[in-house]
């Protein structure tokens, strides 16, 4: 059943990953888009991870495809069908699928040298994947949380002097 | 819960299809939405090995590039923004600027 549900999930990420990239219209790209989030949301409620199913929703398809189709709906781009693709289109599938060949080939075959943690499924369900995130991450993540912080003010600033027409 | 493979495949297969965007396509947003799919593909390949290893720092990993991913959102659509008002086209052929 499980494995049913993960084949249909899976159909739905790729065709409308696929989607992203064949559509002519931006805002038809971006919803594909939207849609495959919400597929990796799906998969991080599977994976034990409701935590991060909860941020990708809020942050990804939320806030940041709101600004995407905001952009492409306020700059008004017309759609010319004759120049949707860049004469490379052979090319770029190449590359493709040999990347595709190179990651399945590196991601499934190499041992993954990593200590393995003490957190098990029952423990992330006992305690709580919210909980368990925060102690990690205002612990032994607190100074890289810290510096998306100032990363965060940069990207601010940075966003409002660059759309500014005069400065 | 699903074998590794599985996810890694899929996440693989995600990758793969946001590295044809980028390399295909000519609107600098749709390329953009790419480099989303892109990095969402290594997010879902982040936390598949996190269940997998039962170790939660590749959690903190996506937590730490979904930030990254906003800063990087807001910065490019407004320099899509910029380059329109310039060159009223959105199209990454146009910005040939710096070619001689």
């Amino acid at each position: 059943m499980e494995t049913l549900f993960f084949l249909i999930i899976s159909l739905v990420a790729i065709v409308s990953a696929i989607l992203v990239i064949t559509c002519k219209n931006p805002i038809n790209s971006a919803l594909s888009l939207i849609m495959t989030f919400f597929c990796l949301a799906t998969y991080y409620v599977m994976l034990d991870a409701p935590f991060m199913a909860a941020v990708q929703v809020m942050v990804y398809a939320g806030a940041i495809m709101v600004l995407i189709v905001f952009t492409i709906m306020l700059l008004n781009i017309r759609i010319d069908a004759s120049k949707k693709h860049s004469h490379k289109l052979i090319f770029g599938s190449i590359i493709g699928f040999f990347t595709l060949l190179n990651v399945v080939f590196v991601l499934i075959r190499s041992r993954a040298a990593v200590p393995t943690g003490p957190y098990s499924g029952d423990m992330i369900k006992n305690i709580g994947h919210t909980e368990l995130i925060g102690r990690e991450m205002f612990t032994n993540f607190l100074l890289p949380f810290e510096i998306t912080s100032i990363l965060l003010l940069v990207a601010i600033v940075g966003a409002v002097i660059l759309a500014k027409k005069k400065i | 819960m699903e074998n590794l493979n599985s996810y890694l495949i899929v996440s693989a297969v995600l990758f793969s299809i946001g590295t044809i965007g980028v390399l295909t396509r000519k609107n600098a947003i749709v390329i953009f939405m790419c480099i989303e799919l892109m990095l969402n593909a290594v997010n879902l390949t982040f936390v598949a090995f996190s269940r997998h290893l039962g170790n939660l720092d590749g959690q903190i990993f996506v937590f730490f590039i979904m930030t990254v991913a906003a800063a990087e959102a807001a910065v490019g659509l407004a320099l899509f923004i910029a380059f329109y008002n310039n060159k009223e086209s959105i199209d990454v052929d146009d910005a040939n600027m710096m070619k001689w």
